[in-house]
């Protein structure tokens, strides 16, 4: 027998040799693919940030801090900035109002609530490149719901995604299409978890509907919109698949994020020194966020 | 109108009339936007290029069976698909090997650095895998794997981990510690106490990781798209877009292929819905 108490501030078992053989045998997998597949990389990449490198040989051409300083002001990447912004500003002021508001619609009992649950996550389980290739047709200018839409009103076709002024315009709206019912499934889960005497006590005491609403149901839901807000934003910051499909990054370098800016201007071109610079300055934005995100507006939860 | 139709509904209890027709209204716009463009994808395969153009979203007038048949017919189709299962098995096999000891370890064993390993191991989620894509496709390269089915498995388990430990080790030390003592006591070993009792156990949370593994995996694209290059190993989010590179001017082809290689996912979505829809929010919620 080996419950003997430790002086650990639980009290533990001592380590056995059969807790050693556990250690031995069940950990190593794990830390040893972590390690060189996760960790590593992610090092190297800061090492191989400072370097003119292809790739072939060792990085040996040193240029400090010139890849960074190659990203300031450079237009593709200010723009691939801005996108990655302008999707998190869409997912708060339209994604989530929405899905919070469907997520009340189908939380109670409202005729095949079931369904429409059902409908509206859909989107979420399809790969993004299936998404981004179904919206190309609807978007193209001689095929798709444009043309239609176009055609009915007498106007000549038009090609949204070649548009550089309303490409990114269409990225986002299937960015919404697609994860909106994802938001939803969140919201719906956080209704759940509502006391519904509370809400039946306040109605009890004459509380409107809209007063039940902003005094009770929203506040409760605290937790899971943070957790909304938080997949927004890590979801925007890591968005590529659909961008390929759709337009490319084109036109003009108008509708990359960050990570098709690296895929664009890194990692097709082999400028390995290049793109691990801009993966840095993208790890450097996800940490910063997840940490001062956890830290100011999670605590509590 | 959504506002006022969701608020009321916020009170728990039954709307008026023209609430509720309010209410369903948008609820059916909404389902409409979401099924217009998967419907007219699916209707889009069944005509014509001619028609295409000039009927996007109605029915076809002339039924054409044969741009899906011969898409099925093709071996094309299959291998893409084959290759996605193919991938897709292993990396959650692996996962959940992977995951389920690890998160065992740290949820029952003290020793020396093991809050720092955990917390070593949890950095993975703060950061997506695309950060370190050029490294990561030098370490490939020169681990032998580039143009391999290992070159995706072996990193797109490494990047479940961090994930499928968090959720395993929380819901391995949920198990009640009673089990354990009272399995030492009659002399079973972790090892068997792990696969005869932890395992056994803990059906759910290792459901939801593999569901989360493997719709990753099903779905990922730029991971494949970096380290493959010959088409026999394309997974069907490549073979997809090397069609439609093919056949660019022919949509209703591209429609049909598109329809056939997301039908898997949707057959799995309508079968097992409450499963997917349980493992990826909760896994999302507990992670």
């Amino acid at each position: 027998m080996t419950a003997t108490p430790t002086s650990f501030v639980e009290p533990r078992r001592r380590l056995s040799l059969n807790g050693w053989a556990v250690i031995l045998v069940f950990l190593p997998p794990a830390v040893l693919l972590f390690t060189v597949f996760v960790a590593m990389p992610m090092g190297e990449a800061s090492w191989y940030s400072f370097f003119n490198w292809n790739g072939y040989g060792r990085p040996e051409k040193f240029i400090g801090l010139k890849n960074y300083g190659y990203l300031v002001g450079n237009n593709a990447f200010t723009r691939a900035l801005i996108n990655n912004g302008l999707i998190i500003i869409a997912s708060l002021l339209v994604q989530l109002p929405l899905a919070m508001g469907v997520a009340l619609m189908v939380a109670g009992r409202v005729t095949g609530a079931v369904w429409f649950r059902m409908i509206f996550f859909l989107p979420y389980v399809l790969a993004d490149v299936a998404a981004g290739l179904i919206w190309r047709f609807m978007f193209d200018g001689e095929t798709g719901i444009a043309s239609a839409a176009a055609a009915l009103i007498g106007m000549p076709p038009v090609f949204l995604l070649a548009s550089k002024d309303w490409a990114f315009s269409a990225v986002i709206i299937v960015i919404l299409w697609k994860y909106f019912g994802f938001h939803m499934m969140l919201y719906i889960a956080g209704l759940q978890g509502i006391d519904k005497s509370l809400l039946e006590a306040a109605e009890m005491d004459g509380a409107t509907p809209v007063q039940r609403f902003w005094h009770i149901t929203l506040p409760l839901l605290g937790p899971m919109i943070r957790l909304s807000i938080f997949f927004s934003v890590i979801g925007a910051l890591q968005l590529f698949d659909v961008i390929v499909p759709l337009t490319g990054g084109g036109p003009f370098d108008t509708t990359n994020t960050l990570v098709s800016y690296l895929y664009y201007f890194g990692i097709t071109r082999m400028r390995v020194g290049f793109g691990s610079a801009v993966g840095v300055v993208l790890f450097c934005i996800c940490v910063a966020f997840a940490f001062g995100y956890k830290r100011w507006f999670m605590r509590d939860d | 109108m959504t506002e006022a139709a969701s608020a009321k509904d916020a009170g728990g209890r039954s709307l008026d009339g023209a609430a509720a027709v309010a209410r369903m209204g948008a609820l059916l716009a909404l389902t409409a936007i979401v099924l217009v463009p998967l419907l007219a994808t699916v209707l889009g395969g069944f005509k014509e290029l001619g028609e295409l153009r000039a009927n996007p979203l109605g029915l076809p007038h002339v039924w054409v069976w044969s741009n899906y048949g011969d898409i099925l017919m093709s071996s094309r189709y299959w291998r893409v698909l084959g290759n996605s299962l193919l991938i897709a098995t292993f990396t959650v096999a692996l996962t959940l090997a992977a995951s389920s000891m690890a998160a065992f370890t740290f949820a029952h064993l003290r020793f020396f650095g093991d809050r720092f390993l955990l917390s070593y191991i949890q950095l993975g989620l703060l950061f997506p895998a695309a950060t370190a894509f050029l490294p990561l496709f030098i370490k490939i390269r020169d681990l032998g794997l580039l143009n391999s089915y290992w070159g995706i498995i072996l990193p797109q388990v490494a990047f479940s981990l961090a994930m499928g430990i968090l959720l395993l080790r929380n819901a391995f030390k949920e198990l009640p510690d009673e089990l354990l003592d009272a399995a030492m006591m009659d002399g079973c070993g972790y090892f068997r106490y792990f696969f005869y009792i932890t395992l056994p156990l803990s059906g759910p949370i290792l459901a939801t990781v593999a569901v989360i593994s493997f719709v990753g995996s099903w779905n990922n694209y730029l991971l494949p798209l970096v380290v493959l290059n010959s088409e026999s190993r394309y997974p069907w989010t490549l073979g997809l877009m090397a069609y439609q590179g093919q056949y660019s001017t022919s949509w209703q082809l591209v429609l049909a292929f598109i329809t056939l290689t997301i039908l898997p996912a949707i057959l799995m979505f309508l079968l097992a819905q409450r499963y997917i829809v349980a493992g990826l929010t909760a896994g999302a919620v507990k992670g």
